[in-house]
């Protein structure tokens, strides 16, 4: 151990989602011990870096996309920055974690502009076809691919009905040292895992809170005294194609 | 057959061995060991140049399956010690030829797999903390050379 | 019951090794497409992130899906008993097996890390049925070659029927196993399809004889082996009813699909809107690929059957691959449905028709593929007695006149 203290950023953002008084995250105890992410009051104990993620916890996010500005691309551009995807300018190969998708309704013209990112569904069709199990489900619900042992074969790709994956078609340079990804295996969103088992929040929901949006909640869906377990108690919320069962962990308000 | 064949394939070779025997010149060079930062290693020189893959890959496993992110075994605290600082500001990727990952790879003549994807040099905040090196609570002694 | 002998092809140098040279040169081509792509990364093919499966796969699951039905002809021997197709039960598992190690080849070669091959044989998810289609196609190579081997070694001839059954049933699973690669895809339009496994059946039935036909013809033309024509007419007749059968499952496929409301879009767009689709669908698949080979074969000369079995065998294959593509890459370019009713616009191409063009490195390697089956058959030929000394009718059945009866084609699909 080097006796670093990582940075634990304080924001006002994350002080709100960090919900009820008990919460501080990145306690340092002594050099080199730090308590991670204390995620609300009563409910998940605060995880040390040595202590696995367990099912008590699910990650979830809410988007309000009332509050979701067309136009507004905040949370696309932090994904980018913080998980170093620079493409090669050739849109249909290039990596895509998040995206803003606009919506008409053909019939009324309403329109709609909303995020959509792997949904870390809890019965996720990409990791039940991947042949050699790098798709997994973490027991925290956040959908990863184990780089590692993914080969390539892209029928994860096929499998998920979100169109949430990218194949990297191309040698990646200068890489984020906590998001590995190299050439010839698939990634999607990470729900910026590095970020949460700090305590901290996704990048894109910290962004979207910046840019005064404020339309995306992440918290625990476990625990119902986090913000995004009230609000989807007390307003009716939908997730993308229920039709599918899939129960993903992403779920919009005002749809 | 099959036997034919391999004696017709060590009759080829034989020269080719031969003459890498002979010219003391045509050697790989010693690797050179880039110093750490600190003191010592998180475990004595012996052991991580045996083991330090076995390390690495349990803990790739744990961290990414089970999010453990102790740090002891962490490549990237690996890379962030072990990197240099390039004269010209920055850090020096560790797979570069001649740093501390790769001179002794090239020497064992065993490819590493792991900066197609993993960051090869210190992140930003590491970098922007290079002008306070040497670390002050780093405990790292001088990695000895290889015989 | 006679015994028919057996031999390896022999002489004939230059034209064999011709031809071999050809096949080699083609082989080397597709490594180096696939070092290419594994080097450069995928971007130098036609696939995207929007068609992630593109030429190799269509060409990879051609091959897989032959090879399974190249089988047909043993079975018809061994399990059945027919005379007629007996002594052709080891060419067709010699082919069985040539075609899957082609397609296997290329399905590996196309990985964006094919450097893990070891880890997919040994990192499994139980769970994915691509996983276990890894076991079904080495466990159906152990299958055809103990099957050969009961066929070719005398003492074990008495296990063929045994062995043909076995590697019957396997071959029915295999292939619903792949056709299930594409049905357990249930948020794509266009392979959520109870339909597609008896679909890939009797694909693979259609096509693997297909391809024992031209590698026949083939044979015998290049080692002067003397090809009855009353066999040929059976082979001919029997593709003809297994084309037919294809195109009642594609039209049970298309028919059930429109019937459910939510899939009306991407049928009207194979069927009507796709462009390339749908006219490799309506010309590619359903009329050269079916209608006209059908009628080719039903409307055999007396005594002159060959040609026009042999192009009714080439029409066939041509039209499985329009076929495969249209399913593969058809499938994948319509977009798939998010919000149901609504216009949807992206950066990443949200409810947009992609469009697909393959790249020479990607043809290379498919092309390969069949290269390395076709090499594979003739050393296979070269080396071991897979050949009957004589394919003639009488040799075959000295009372194939009156034996032609009806029954006779109607082969167990
Ligand atoms: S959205 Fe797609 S990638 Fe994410 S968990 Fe669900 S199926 Fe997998
Ligand atoms: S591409 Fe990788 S993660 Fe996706 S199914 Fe294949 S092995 Fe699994």
């Amino acid at each position: 151990m080097t006796g670093r203290t990582p940075q634990q950023g304080f924001d006002p953002q994350r002080r709100r989602f960090l919900s009820a008084a008990a919460a501080a995250a990145g306690v340092t105890l002594a050099p080199g011990v730090t308590l991670y992410g204390v995620t609300a009051a009563g409910s998940a104990a605060a995880r040390a870096p040595e202590d696995p993620v367990t099912s008590s916890v699910r990650w979830g996010l809410l988007v309000d996309v009332n509050k979701c500005r067309d136009g507004c691309n905040a949370c696309v551009t932090a994904c980018v920055e913080e998980n170093g995807l620079r493409g090669n300018g050739r849109p249909e190969t290039d990596a895509q974690w998040i995206r803003k998708v606009e919506l008409r309704d053909p019939s009324t013209g309403a329109k709609r502009s909303l995020p959509l990112m792997c949904q870390h569904c809890a019965s996720p069709p990409c990791v039940d076809v991947c042949p050699t199990g790098a798709s997994f489900r973490r027991a925290d619900g956040i959908v990863l691919v184990d780089k590692h042992i993914c080969i390539g074969c892209r029928y994860c790709m096929l499998a998920c009905p979100y169109k949430a994956r990218s194949f990297i078609h191309e040698v990646v340079e200068d890489q984020k040292p906590y998001a590995p990804r190299g050439k010839g295996t698939v990634e999607s969103c990470t729900f910026c895992v590095h970020r949460v088992d700090e305590g901290r929040t996704p990048a894109c929901v910290e962004a979207c809170a910046e840019a005064g949006g404020d339309a995306m909640t992440f918290g625990d869906l476990n625990d119902p005294n986090s913000r995004i377990s009230k609000q989807v108690a007390a307003y009716v919320t939908d997730q993308i194609r229920p039709d599918l069962g899939l129960d993903p962990g992403v779920r919009y308000r005002n749809l | 057959m099959g036997r034919r064949l391999v004696l017709a394939l060590l009759l080829l070779l034989a020269p080719a061995a031969a003459a890498a025997q002979d010219s003391d010149a045509g050697r790989v060079p010693l690797p050179t060991i880039v110093k750490g930062k600190g003191e010592a290693c998180v475990a004595d020189t012996a052991y991580m140049r045996r083991y330090h893959m076995t390390e690495l890959d349990h803990q790739r496993d744990e961290t990414m399956h089970r999010g453990v992110r102790t740090r002891k075994f962490s490549l990237k605290e690996c890379v962030d010690c072990h990197a240099t600082l390039a004269p010209t500001g920055g850090y020096v990727s560790v797979n570069a030829p001649g740093q501390f990952c790769r001179s002794c790879h090239d020497y064992a003549a065993v490819t590493i797999d792991c900066f197609q994807c993993h960051a090869a040099r210190p992140g930003e905040k590491e970098t922007k903390r290079a002008g306070a090196f040497p670390r002050t609570a780093g405990k790292f002694r001088q990695e000895s050379e290889v015989q | 019951m006679r015994r028919t002998t057996y031999r390896e092809i022999t002489g004939q140098y230059v034209g064999f090794y011709g031809l071999m040279a050809g096949l080699g040169v083609l082989i080397l081509l597709s490594l180096a497409a696939a070092w290419h792509m594994e080097h450069q990364g995928h971007h130098v093919t036609g696939m995207t992130n929007q068609i992630v499966w593109g030429m190799p796969h269509v060409l990879a699951i051609f091959l897989i899906v032959a090879a399974s039905g190249a089988l047909n002809v043993a079975s018809i021997g061994t399990v059945f008993g027919r005379t007629w197709y007996k002594p052709l039960g080891r060419l067709s598992g010699l082919l069985a097996l040539a075609l899957l190690v082609g397609g296997l080849a290329v399905l590996v070669l196309d990985l964006g890390r094919a450097d893990r091959i070891l880890v997919a044989m040994t990192t499994y998810n139980f769970k994915s049925i691509f996983a276990w289609n890894i076991y079904l196609y080495t466990g159906f190579m152990a299958v055809v070659v103990v099957y050969l081997w009961v066929q070719m070694e005398r003492r074990m001839n008495r296990f063929a029927p045994a062995a043909g059954l076995v590697a019957m049933i396997w071959r029915l699973v295999l292939t619903t196993g792949t056709g299930s690669i594409f049905g357990f895809l249930v948020a794509r339009q266009a392979y959520d399809a109870a339909v597609l496994a008896p679909l890939f059946i009797a694909m693979s039935l259609s096509l693997g004889l297909a391809s024992f036909n031209l590698t026949l013809a083939a044979t015998c033309r290049g080692t002067g082996l003397e090809l009855g024509d009353g066999l040929v007419s059976r082979l001919g007749r029997l593709l003809g009813v297994l084309a037919a059968v294809v195109l009642y499952f594609t039209a049970v496929q298309h028919l059930t699909n429109l019937y459910a409301a939510e899939h009306a879009g991407v049928e009207r767009f194979i069927l009507l809107e796709g462009g390339v689709f749908t006219a490799l669908f309506w010309l590619g698949q359903v009329l050269l690929g079916g209608l006209v080979p059908i009628a080719l074969v039903f409307t055999l000369p007396a005594g002159r059957a060959l040609g026009r079995v042999v192009l009714a065998s080439i029409l066939v294959f041509l039209g499985g691959i329009a076929q495969i593509y249209v399913i593969v890459i058809g499938g994948q370019a319509y977009p798939l449905v998010l919000f149901p009713g609504k216009e949807v616009q992206s950066s990443f191409f949200d409810g947009v028709v992609m469009s697909y063009a393959p790249s020479l490195p990607e043809i290379t390697l498919g092309v390969g593929g069949f290269a390395m089956a076709a090499a594979i058959v003739m050393v296979g030929l070269r080396s071991l007695r897979f050949l009957p000394e004589s394919l003639a009718d009488a040799a075959l059945d000295p009372h194939h006149r009156a034996a032609a009866t009806d029954a006779e084609e109607k082969a167990p699909a």
